[in-house]
């Protein structure tokens, strides 16, 4: 075996005894466990009301803010990855390039918090 | 790859590996139910009460007692739930909280895939842990389950960008992303001391992020009653519960591995030593489940607000600075790991 599928085999494996054990475990309990469904014990739980229609509705943007702001600095801390393990063979260069980077995002970053972006009251 | 054949080149190989994963997953979730019933004695002790006491001596029997009464419980699929979503949710949840486990080293060279970006795959698997809430709140159809599914996703997210800033300054300190690297550079020098408020920062982002207290919004039992999991019974929910402490185990030994020294002993001397690697890791994750207990028992809930906030607004300038900072003063002082 080459060294990619050896050091990568044990991962795949490892997923798909994982999976299969849930599956399993979901499968068995179903079949073990007597099952007498009725429309009350199948409705969404509402606190003993009536369910509504459908529960996917409108919901507060803000959700949708915090998204947006994590996949930025979620991709930044993908950049800082490579460069903090090559920092000694880039050196003072590699340094402050990452640091004008930093600083590109920082003003962002304090655009976004004076806007009250970051804001739940 | 002609000389090898089938059986000699590929399926005993695999065979092995498999006997392998056995050897972590079996061992790991007879640790997890002990998380289980260990956490429900610490608190009773720490509230005066006795906890279990019942299923066996000093109720060394209830995990087992209880996953029993989950298998024998009816599977209910509600009637708006989309039913592949639905059930896919906690088989998903389980199976991430298992596989990462595979590039955790346990020991000097026990570790089962020992492959050099470990940090990232850790990182990217606990990132994937946000589908299983979503998929859960998404397809449940239920408002509870729904509204609890966003604000975990949100309090996930949020907490993963300071942690992640955290992971980058270890890396910068280490130079490495194997696993077994970090560990073997903290021999002289444990990572928690030079970059102790990167610790704390680490472990609390390692509370939210897996919805423990004080952070526990998602389940918070007196509003949304029990969050995302609301719809599910029996081994669905079971599912999700063995995840969430799989979890924690593992962001336990994440944070045992980049700051407490893994598997090394507390001090390089003969009395120590004679302890074998593998007990010392155990030790330390033991010593970090308990602070997730002790916390629980301790703090109230925070608001959703100033969660976002603590997030938000203090863990990520202060990651983000510490981060520069680091780098600056490694390249300043050229103690910088020679990779």
């Amino acid at each position: 075996m080459n060294a990619l599928l050896a050091e990568y085999l044990p991962i795949v494996i490892f997923l798909i005894i994982a999976a299969g054990m849930a599956i399993a475990v979901l499968a068995g309990s179903y079949l073990v466990a007597p099952q007498r469904p009725d429309a009350a014990k199948l409705s969404a739980y509402e606190c003993g009301f009536d369910a509504f229609e459908d529960a996917r509705r409108q919901f507060d943007v803000r959700f949708y803010l915090v998204a947006i702001l994590f996949i930025i600095f979620d991709l930044e801390v993908a950049f800082l990855f490579p460069w903090a393990i090559s920092l000694s063979k880039i050196g003072v260069f590699g340094l402050i390039s990452m640091l004008v980077f930093l600083g590109v995002l920082t003003v962002g970053f304090i655009y976004e918090w004076k806007k009250g972006a970051l804001e739940w009251e | 790859m002609a000389e090898v054949g089938f059986w000699g080149g590929y399926a005993w190989p695999a065979l092995l590996i498999a006997l392998k994963v056995l050897a972590i997953v079996l061992p790991l979730l007879l640790i997890v139910a002990y998380v289980t019933l260990a956490e429900r004695k610490v608190m009773a002790a720490m509230q005066l009460r006795v906890g279990p006491n019942v299923v066996g001596p000093l109720g060394v029997w209830q995990s087992f007692a209880d996953a029993l009464k989950m298998v024998f419980k009816e599977t209910i699929l509600p009637t708006g739930a989309n039913r592949v979503v639905f059930l896919a949710a906690p088989a998903l949840m389980f199976t991430l909280a298992m596989i990462g486990w595979a590039v955790i080293p346990f020991d000097d060279g026990l570790v089962l895939s020992d492959i050099n970006v470990g940090v990232l795959y850790l990182f990217a698997i606990s990132s994937l842990g946000v589908y299983g809430i979503i998929m859960a709140g998404w397809a449940s159809n239920s408002r509870y389950a729904f509204l609890g599914a966003l604000r975990s996703a949100a309090q996930m997210v949020s907490y993963e960008v300071s942690a992640g800033f955290v992971i980058i300054t270890v890396l910068l300190a280490v130079g490495s992303l194997n696993l077994s690297d970090i560990v073997e550079a903290q021999r002289d020098l444990w990572l928690v001391i030079p970059l102790f408020p990167m610790f704390v920062i680490f472990f609390v982002s390692a509370l939210a992020e897996t919805n423990r207290h004080p952070f526990d919004l998602p389940e918070a039992e007196s509003e949304l009653v029990a969050g995302y999991q609301v719809e599910y019974s029996a081994l669905t929910f079971g599912l999700f519960f063995i995840g969430e402490y799989a979890n924690m185990c593992l962001m336990s030994a994440l944070t045992t591995i980049l700051f407490l020294g893994g598997w090394l002993a507390p001090f390089d001397v003969a009395p120590f030593t004679w302890i074998p690697g593998i007990v010392w890791f155990a030790l330390k994750i033991a010593l970090c489940l308990f602070v997730f207990v002790w916390v629980r028992a301790t703090l109230p809930r925070y608001r959703y607000d100033q969660l976002m906030r603590l997030g938000w607004k203090v863990f990520l300038p202060i990651s983000l600075f510490w981060v520069a900072l680091t780098a600056v003063v490694l390249v300043v002082f050229d103690w910088l790991p020679q990779t």
